[in-house]
């Protein structure tokens, strides 16, 4: 069997709109997002039942595009594949509802795809040559896992946070400092230009053997170091705040990261999520793991963020697998990985 | 002509099969918040019986509110694929006007959707020959307001649909005699109702996969608190 899978992969978890088609799970030959960031900014963050609306109005003319795009029509496509969770339930139902269709329509398998494993599978897009096993840092503004890879749909999940993610710490600072939604960039860009040792704020840790992780104590003195700077009248360095900030997060996320692959024996540390497209993370990741002998991967920008490219890739693998969905596949808002 | 229709407005998941003035099959299921889970199964479900391929369907159409929001995209969202992938004609149909249609009574219809808060999705419709002629265009409306409005123009009144039921003394102290409850086999979107409104009405409506979304007659709320914030 030599014939080439073609994936057509829709992901409406949160708030891109997006429909990719995969050759084989490794070769994207479209993956297109539509994203309504603009039309959450006024609102300060994503609202589900706008989002839900946007999803619905747009997702026919995004699988369009994407079939286009790619050269391909309905008729080439051997499976389908579909966020089933997690992420909001009414924008889930909307990508799941069309992609049952989909399946249906054309008589071909359908599989529901964990939206964290879509997450890791967009580095076997990016790195052709990338096989498991190895250890992953999941960061974004939903998440945040520490998992280690064992096979491409064997997982075991060994840390989480137990608050915040650190993406929603990101916004969360963001906002205190006056910066716009979404606060993950913008502080990455403002700390090359500040002192990451001008504020010492804390690490948090928790305990010894913990892989999991707690955004809110930093993000809650972060607030409280502002209060105080404001009622003493003193002025606040935005780019210093924002650069100790910064470092205060990714130190904790990237010496678990290490501890975890070096207690797995792992020589590889994969990112991914929106927030491996940080560039403090991941400089400091890299060199740290030059220090400690890990090879570092991490996806392009896009690849980052949430589209249906990683899903496809995701879809294609547990196809391999043998996991195929039922036409009674439901949405799983809080789904875990498994 | 071969139609499917979906109406998942309401608790109620419907599907129907319709060939002309012909009624193949109709599944419905009244299971709380599983539309997602059932739909496309219960779609299967009618055409394997039927022995038909979904590819024999010319016609899709679907119920696309008012009603709950996320109901109606679960069938909004799976008639547009399902025509989208067989690339056939889609048809979207008022849920209200679906459920006046399961009546038939020379004098005012009113249905009733629940849209909570003492409020429901409502419209006004006469019978006139085959068609329905709206007196009141579907909107959201306050019970009391609904109910003075029914008592100071209308008499001889059928009213249908959850609405209806859940205001049912209400509707009766207000309007004694002059109203009359639907049958429960009437009282919930029938999916052939649907199917048989998009067959006399798909030359005159301009839907296509694309641009078939729902009618929610209601802003998000956070659009709302915007709105109340820039006064
Ligand atoms: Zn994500």
């Amino acid at each position: 069997m030599n014939e080439d899978i073609i994936t057509l992969a829709i992901e409406t978890s949160c708030d891109e709109t997006s429909c990719a088609v995969l050759r084989n799970g490794r070769e994207v030959l479209s993956n297109i997002i539509s994203s309504q960031i603009e039309i959450h900014k006024k609102f300060g963050g994503v609202v589900p039942e706008v989002a839900s609306r946007k999803h619905i109005e747009n997702i026919n003319i995004i699988i369009q595009q994407a079939l286009d795009e790619a050269g391909v029509s309905f008729k080439d496509v051997d499976l389908v594949g579909v966020t089933q969770g997690p992420g909001l339930v009414g924008a889930l139902l909307v990508g799941i509802s069309s992609a049952k269709a989909i399946a249906y329509g054309l008589n071909k398998p359908l599989i529901g795809v964990n939206h964290i494993e879509g997450h890791v599978c967009a580095n076997y897009i990016e790195f052709k040559d990338l096989q498991p096993p190895f250890t992953c840092l999941i960061v974004s503004g939903g998440h945040t896992y520490l998992v280690q890879v064992e096979g491409y749909t064997k997982y075991e999940m060994v840390g989480r946070t137990r608050d915040d993610a650190a993406g929603e710490a990101f916004d969360k600072v963001a906002r205190a400092l006056g910066l716009s939604y979404p606060g993950g960039p913008i502080i990455d860009k403002l700390s090359k230009k500040g002192d990451a040792a001008a504020v010492d704020f804390p690490r948090v840790f928790l305990e010894a053997d913990s892989y999991d992780f707690s955004f809110s104590g930093l993000k809650t003195a972060v607030l409280n170091y502002l209060n105080s700077a404001k009622q003493k009248g003193e002025d606040i360095v935005v780019e210093d705040v924002a650069a100790s900030f910064q470092q205060a997060v990714i130190e904790v996320l990237v010496e678990k990261s290490i501890r975890l692959a070096k207690e797995r024996k792992s020589d590889k540390i994969v990112m991914a999520g929106g927030v491996a497209a940080n560039e403090g993370l991941r400089d400091l990741m890299e060199k740290r793991g030059r220090e400690e002998g890990i090879r570092v991967y991490y996806p392009s920008r896009i690849l980052c963020t949430d589209n249906a490219a990683m899903i496809g890739s995701a879809a294609y693998f547990n196809y391999i697998a043998g996991n195929i969905s039922d036409l009674s596949l439901n949405v799983e808002p809080n789904l875990e990985l498994k | 002509m071969k139609v499917l229709a979906i109406d998942t407005s309401t608790m109620m998941a419907t599907c129907a099969v319709l060939d002309e003035e012909r009624l193949l099959g109709e599944f419905s299921l009244n299971q709380d918040m599983s539309h997602s889970e059932n739909l496309i199964p219960m779609v299967k479900e009618i055409m394997d019986n039927l022995k038909l391929e979904i590819s024999d369907i010319d016609l899709f159409a679907a119920s696309i509110g008012p009603g709950s929001f996320t109901g109606l995209r679960i069938g909004i969202a799976t008639v547009k694929s399902l025509a989208h992938v067989l690339d056939k004609p889609v048809v979207g149909i008022s849920t209200l006007e679906g459920l006046a249609f399961n009546i038939v009574h020379s004098g005012i219809i009113v249905p009733m959707i629940d849209a909570r808060r003492n409020r429901v999705y409502t419209a006004i419709y006469k019978k006139d020959g085959q068609r329905l002629k709206s007196l009141l265009d579907p909107t959201t409306m306050d019970m009391d307001e609904l109910l003075e409005l029914l008592d100071k123009e209308h008499t001889n009144i059928v009213v249908n649909g959850n609405g209806a039921s859940l205001y049912r003394d209400k509707i009766k102290d207000k309007l004694k005699d002059r109203v009359e409850f639907a049958p429960i086999s009437l009282n919930s979107p029938r999916a052939a109702s649907i199917a048989e409104l998009a067959l006399i009405k798909k030359d005159e409506i301009e839907h296509n996969y694309y641009n078939l979304v729902p009618i929610y007659l209601k802003e998000s709320q956070a659009q709302q608190d915007i709105r109340k914030r820039e006064g």
